[in-house]
């Protein structure tokens, strides 16, 4: 694996991000810095946090703190397709059980788990913010609404 | 039914055009006129606020605070910085309104914003958009780019002398930065943990400064409110219960999606909007704004009109106007677990009776649901959730004990069904 360090790719666009906010207010940009991190090398890891404080003049351990409250952060590597399903109240009633057995199902793996080539880590999520589409899921940074088997299945082929 | 020339006159203005989202439409429809209007006459930010108490909006992100006084707590000519900051977090189960709006209007969002700066005396403002929304997020931003294009953001904006920048900060998974103040602490880089208030935003916000939060519905209502009058949008509605408001309809409907009607509109006429229980079924329940809202028997909702007093004199609440829809195979012991489920995965962890008794809450329904409740489970029950509310620093506590309390009201011997018949189970 690529050891995982600030490229300079990162840097440009965090720097971009620093823009938005106050000259003595650089730890604002932290939200933003593990999130370019993390579409560069899909998680992001205690190393690189370090690198992220060091940018942002923040102590490594609020860089931490911040990765780890919110759930989007990932901390160790995941499937190159994160599937993640709604299965909060309205997708519930309109079946996200079976969006989860069906991928169960197609991928061999449930929620928290990654197939074993892996392509496909499937995660359980709360609402989407997307209820009227229910039952629904994000594949990376896609929203797929109205689910069915059929569907699903032509996602799950279109993924390379 | 809803007379369709009383749908999608405010925030929905732009649907149904040819690239609804851009800024040649936006000014079609009568877009960036009032905030031209008030540079070019300066009118006063009092005169502004007047209107907008005239056209009774109320916060449209779940607590329905009226938008004209909340603007007039703010310190507007008193020295240094102060911020707009719009609330796009949308993290409520069954809410999913402020996703449209930036996706199929944002430029209404971006001129509602600069008009709240305008009012507050704000010059900066940030639009804080739930991490998720990845494809709203680029609309957003090509909406400003082109604002900043059009020379309608910026400095001295218009030649007015007023300047105002605009910028996102997006979230990265966490339904409690929908609460205000945690929404300003993730905006300074922090977890998103509520603060103890008083102090109130207006006072000591984002960076210690002065800011006015709004939800992105509130702000999106505020242009068309200054171009057509605020008796105009007042009188859509209903007394107390101005204009027009955004209804997510989602569950057990046909026609699930996003609805703009008047204040005060009839359930009845919302649900057939939404083309009506599906498969013909009976109405079971509803929960009329958002997750954290008291459920309510179908029946009753069948009486009750779309607005604040109509639904709180039922005993739940509007809240951001999330209409969840239940039929009758739904099983409520499943639905409140997982509701339950929500709340303790959210708990920022900072209140005891909070992280606490949302884990025991979801606890002891998890039994009941899957054959192991006990007789005195319900009184527990009711118990804790008295136990949480009203005891802790933000709304989620609340949030967390209310769907426990009204579902075991309303529908307790489908939970007493469950314990008595464990071993079928
Ligand atoms: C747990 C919790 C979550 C909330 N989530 C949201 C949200 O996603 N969007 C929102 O606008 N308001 C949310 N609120 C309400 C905000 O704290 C705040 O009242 C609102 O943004 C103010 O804007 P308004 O007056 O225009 O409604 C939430 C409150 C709590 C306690
Ligand atoms: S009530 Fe819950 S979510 Fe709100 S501050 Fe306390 S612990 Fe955090
Ligand atoms: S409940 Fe699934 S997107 Fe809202």
């Amino acid at each position: 694996m690529t050891e995982m360090t600030l490229s300079a790719n990162a840097i440009t666009e965090i720097e971009k991000e620093l823009e938005k906010y106050p000259a003595d207010r650089k730890e604002s940009a932290v939200m933003a810095a593990l999130r370019i991190v993390q579409d560069e090398f899909r998680w992001v890891s205690k190393e690189i946090m370090q690198e992220i404080a060091d940018l942002l003049e923040m102590p490594a351990i609020h860089v931490y703190e911040v990765a780890t409250f919110y759930s989007m952060y990932e901390h160790k590597d995941v499937g190159q397709h994160k599937i993640c399903v709604c299965t909060n109240i309205s997708c519930q009633l309109c079946g996200s059980k079976k969006v989860l057995d069906h991928l169960k199902k197609k991928t061999g793996v449930g929620p928290g788990e990654t197939t074993p080539d892996g392509r496909i880590t499937i995660k359980e999520v709360e609402c989407l913010g997307a209820c009227g589409g229910a039952p629904m899921m994000q594949v990376g940074k896609e929203y797929y609404e109205n689910l069915t088997t059929d569907s699903i299945d032509r996602i799950l082929e279109g993924l390379d | 039914m809803i007379d369709e020339s009383k749908q999608n006159l405010v925030c929905f203005r732009t649907l149904g055009k040819d690239q609804p989202w851009s800024l040649q439409t936006y000014i079609e429809v009568g877009g960036y006129s009032s905030l031209k209007k008030l540079l070019k006459e300066k009118t006063e930010a009092e005169v502004i606020i007047e209107e907008i108490k005239t056209s009774g909006l109320r916060g449209r992100g779940g607590a329905g605070f009226p938008t004209g006084l909340k603007w007039s707590f703010m310190p507007r000519t008193a020295p240094g910085q102060k911020y707009i900051v719009c609330n796009s977090d949308e993290g409520e189960p069954g809410t999913f309104k402020d996703r449209d709006i930036l996706r199929y209007n944002p430029h209404q969002l971006i001129e509602g914003m600069i008009i709240a700066g305008y009012c507050i005396g704000a010059s900066v403002g940030y639009n804080y958009i739930r991490g998720e929304f990845w494809q709203p997020y680029e609309r957003f931003e090509a909406a400003l780019a082109e604002a900043r294009e059009a020379g309608l953001l910026g400095a001295d904006i218009q030649g007015s002398g007023f300047d105002f920048e605009l910028f996102v900060h997006l979230g990265a998974g966490a339904y409690i930065c929908g609460e205000e103040t945690a929404l300003l602490e993730s905006i300074e880089g922090k977890k998103g943990q509520p603060r103890f208030k008083p102090p109130f935003p207006a006072g000591f916000g984002l960076y210690g400064r002065p800011t006015t939060i709004n939800n992105t519905e509130t702000l999106a209502s505020v242009p068309v409110i200054l171009e057509k009058g605020g008796s105009w949008f007042a009188d859509l509605g209903k007394p107390n219960n101005g204009g027009t408001k955004l209804f997510s309809v989602s569950g057990h409907v046909n026609k699930p999606g996003n609805y703009e009607i008047p204040m005060g509109t009839p359930f009845k006429d919302l649900l057939e909007l939404a083309g009506g229980v599906r498969h013909g079924h009976r109405l079971k329940a509803v929960i009329p704004g958002g997750s954290s809202v008291p459920v309510l028997p179908g029946d009753v909702m069948m009486e009750l009109d779309m607005d604040y007093d109509s639904i709180s004199g039922a005993g739940s609440m509007l809240g951001a106007g999330s209409v969840i829809v239940m039929d009758e195979t739904t099983d409520m012991v499943d639905a409140l677990e997982r509701l339950s489920y929500f709340y303790h995965e959210e708990s920022c962890g900072q209140c005891t009776p909070c992280r606490e008794g949302t884990g025991w809450l979801y606890r002891v329904i998890h039994r009941i649901n899957t054959g192991a409740g006990k007789k005195q489970d319900l009184d527990l029950l009711t118990d804790m959730a008295n136990k949480i509310q009203g005891r802790t620093i933000c709304a989620l506590g609340d949030a967390a004990a209310m769907p426990v309390t009204s579902f075991l009201t309303q529908f307790r011997s489908e939970f007493e069904a469950k314990i008595n018949n464990k071993a079928a189970v």
